[in-house]
């Protein structure tokens, strides 16, 4: 990032973390927690141990980072380097971002930033002007990304409370600042396992990996008995509200199922899975040593930030995750892509000086989409 | 240490004190080896190795989970604790691994008759406490089903690599799975073996006890029958070709495929400079950056830990995996192409 930018958006991530210490707090057992730092066009600073809120504000104001971090895991010693902190147990987080759920308006607001020419367009597969296929792709989500990122949320709440008892209180959910949200879950007997077994678990919540045998699709002599009933408790019943839809039309597609075969039934369970499997990010669930973004610090994809949903139906990232300044600033804009941030719609732009408030601006920064005029 | 009666101790002869026992029983290991009435309890032991090695279970003198007969139980558990003294002494890994092994699974079906037993609570509970104590599982009785939490039942199954094992295919509710006792016992199977394998090789050598050494002798050359060669055919297993495709193109691979394909490569003896120009295409290349993140998964920067090629598992779950035929039971990348000779 342009000098010039990094001052200004710098300059307002630390009078957002001046004004707003009431929304940046340290998580619980503080001591046993890693932090860590980036700051623009610099790596990552880690191994960090905090104490309080306090130390945590000094460290925003010295360093006025572009992302702050905190480990969802809890180390005896989480200063020193990874083998030496001595892992006690981790979260369970689970990461749901719309850009992993395959959604069709994708198309219609992801633009191709070329590596080699710097050239901005429309979501492309090789740059326009120069051919290039080095191409960075930046989205601005739309409402049906943010709906459909807290339609997964919801599946994902559902089967944690369904199958695995756990109790509503110890679910939080976080708007991440850009595309997706972080669910914690907290004070489990989930706590204590590792990583192999966290990929089993993110695989349970996938619904990958499933035999036929499991939703009673038997390789040798299969007959109707085993097959699952709308009202069975995990995965089975899911599965038979999918694919019966109703009682009247169970029997008649089991005998297709049936007809079908051993290795049609996978198919049809891997199509199943598409549907109702919850689009978790695995390789988050499966991370025990991984830092996350700290709640209330801003997300330097967007300016925006990590929010907790209180009334996760009610909540508007673009609106309620917008903490940025309104003072105007002119900046340099080139955003192909119409916009909405505290329910101002902006944009596009084409390559034109325009003046926006401080936290459109710093949006567009961050998405490479402007610089300061 | 649990409590165990007579013909449990039959059943489970590995959570005896070895020691101890034959000292209450008034023998001594050089016993054994001269007196001609206790001489054939060696071939008895030898011949329970035998068994083992040849891939099968042992077939006690224990009726059912009764003795057939009084003098039977001590020979039961001498043939364990002298089988284990000729494995000491013939020093063969090998053996002592499928020697536990099979004892595992014997214990494993007294494990399960015990669990299932609808007439006797005692020798139910006792099968509990075992899997309880020694595996650190939670087992409770609902129904005609086992419940054990989750999170126990993950720390075993994630050493299966069989489908049916995937929390997935389990009925999962309130945060317990239900097995049948069958299931139950499999699932600590390894473990059980781990178990017994260690026991072995902390128990002490003796020396050489006359008596001991044709079936010391015959165990060693037994032991040769189980040494092969691998040869390897040298061709890259589909995930890594998939990925090699997809930074050829100059499309974007992500962190997880990369980390594969550098893990994988690391240990096939390339060396930071031969891989790094493979990422030269991705959509997001730098060369420093790549340096860095390659001389760190080598080991050779940072903390110095080497890390190592994912499971085909993992990367069935990151849906890196993109298995052919040849692929059949091989449980890493690492593995692909490796014939036995």
């Amino acid at each position: 990032m342009k000098e010039s930018n990094i001052k200004f958006v710098e300059g307002s991530f630390k009078k957002y973390y001046f004004d707003h210490f009431d929304l940046i707090k340290v998580p619980e057992r503080t001591s046993e927690r890693e932090f860590g730092y980036q700051k623009f066009n610099s790596g990552m600073t880690r191994h960090i141990s905090i104490k309080d809120d306090k130390e945590l504000h000094l460290l925003l104001m010295q360093n006025t980072p572009s992302d702050v971090y905190c480990s969802n895991a809890y180390y005896t010693f989480p200063n020193l380097p990874m083998n030496e902190k001595d892992w006690k147990e981790a979260d369970l987080i689970f990461d749901i971002d719309a850009k992993d759920l395959q959604l069709e308006c994708r198309n219609e607001h992801t633009i191709s930033i070329c590596n080699d020419c710097n050239n901005i367009s429309k979501n492309n597969q090789q740059c326009e002007k120069c051919n290039s296929t080095k191409l960075e792709k930046k989205s601005l989500p739309c409402n049906n990304c943010i709906n459909s990122s807290k339609n997964e949320v919801d599946k994902l709440s559902k089967i944690l409370i369904e199958d695995f008892s756990i109790p509503k209180e110890n679910i939080h959910v976080y708007f991440s600042g850009n595309e997706g949200f972080h669910v914690y879950v907290f004070n489990t007997q989930l706590q204590n396992i590792g990583s192999r077994e966290r990929s089993e678990l993110a695989d349970y919540f996938l619904l990958n990996g499933a035999i036929p045998e499991t939703f009673g699709m038997k390789k040798f002599k299969p007959d109707r008995s085993s097959f699952p009933d709308f009202n069975e408790k995990g995965w089975r019943g899911r599965f038979s509200n999918e694919v019966f839809g109703a009682k009247s039309k169970r029997s008649k597609i089991i005998s297709e199922l049936l007809s079908n075969g051993y290795s049609s039934f996978q198919k049809t369970i891997e199509n199943v899975s598409d549907k109702i499997g919850v689009k978790i990010d695995p390789n988050v669930t499966m991370d025990i040593h991984r830092i996350f973004r700290l709640p209330g610090s801003i997300n330097s994809k967007s300016g925006l930030t990590k929010t907790f949903c209180k009334d996760l139906a009610k909540f508007d990232g673009y609106q309620d995750s917008v903490f940025l300044n309104d003072d105007t600033v002119e900046v340099l804009a080139n955003c192909p892509i119409r916009f909405r941030l505290k329910n101002k719609q902006f944009g596009p732009f084409n390559n034109e000086k325009v003046t926006v408030p401080t936290y459109a601006a710093v949006y567009m920064i961050c998405k490479k989409l402007a610089t300061i005029a | 240490m649990l409590a165990l009666g007579q013909d449990e101790i039959a059943k489970y002869p590995f959570l005896a004190d070895a020691g101890q026992y034959l000292k209450d029983k008034g023998f001594s290991l050089e016993q054994f080896g001269t007196d001609p009435d206790l001489k054939n309890l060696i071939d008895k032991a030898f011949d329970r190795i035998q068994v083992a090695a040849d891939g099968k279970i042992y077939k006690s003198d224990l009726i059912g989970d009764q003795v057939s007969k009084e003098a039977a139980l001590p020979r039961e558990v001498f043939s364990f604790l002298l089988a284990i003294v000729l494995l000491k002494l013939s020093g063969m890994h090998t053996l002592i691994k499928r020697f536990a092994l099979a004892e595992a699974r014997r214990a494993e079906k007294y494990l399960e008759k015990d669990l299932a037993n609808i007439s006797d609570e005692s020798k139910k509970q006792l099968a509990i406490r075992v899997i309880n104590d020694l595996f650190s599982v939670q087992v409770e009785k609902i129904d005609e089903h086992f419940i054990i939490p989750v999170s126990d039942y993950l720390k075993h199954s994630i050493n299966f690599h069989e489908r049916e094992w995937k929390l997935i295919n389990r009925h999962v509710e309130a945060g317990q799975v239900f097995l049948t006792p069958h299931e139950t016992v499999r699932l600590i199977r390894k473990e059980l073996g781990t178990y017994i394998n260690s026991k072995i090789i902390n128990a002490k050598t003796p020396i050489m006890i006359p008596g001991f050494e044709d079936s010391v002798q015959k165990l060693v050359s037994l032991s040769k029958k189980f040494s092969t060669f691998t040869v390897t055919t040298g061709e890259y297993p589909p995930c890594i070709k998939h990925a090699i495709d997809v930074l050829e193109k100059g499309e974007n691979l992500p962190h997880s495929g990369r980390f594969m394909l550098a893990t994988f490569l690391l240990s096939k003896g390339q060396s930071v400079e031969q891989i790094a120009p493979l990422f030269k295409n991705a959509p997001d290349y730098n060369e420093r950056v790549t340096l860095y993140q390659l001389n760190h998964l080598a080991g050779t920067s940072g903390s110095a830990t080497k890390y190592l090629c994912p499971s085909c598992e993992k990367l069935k779950t990151q849906s890196l995996c993109f298995a052919i035929p040849e692929c059949d039971n091989i449980i890493s990348p690492l593995q692909f192409g490796k014939k036995k000779q």
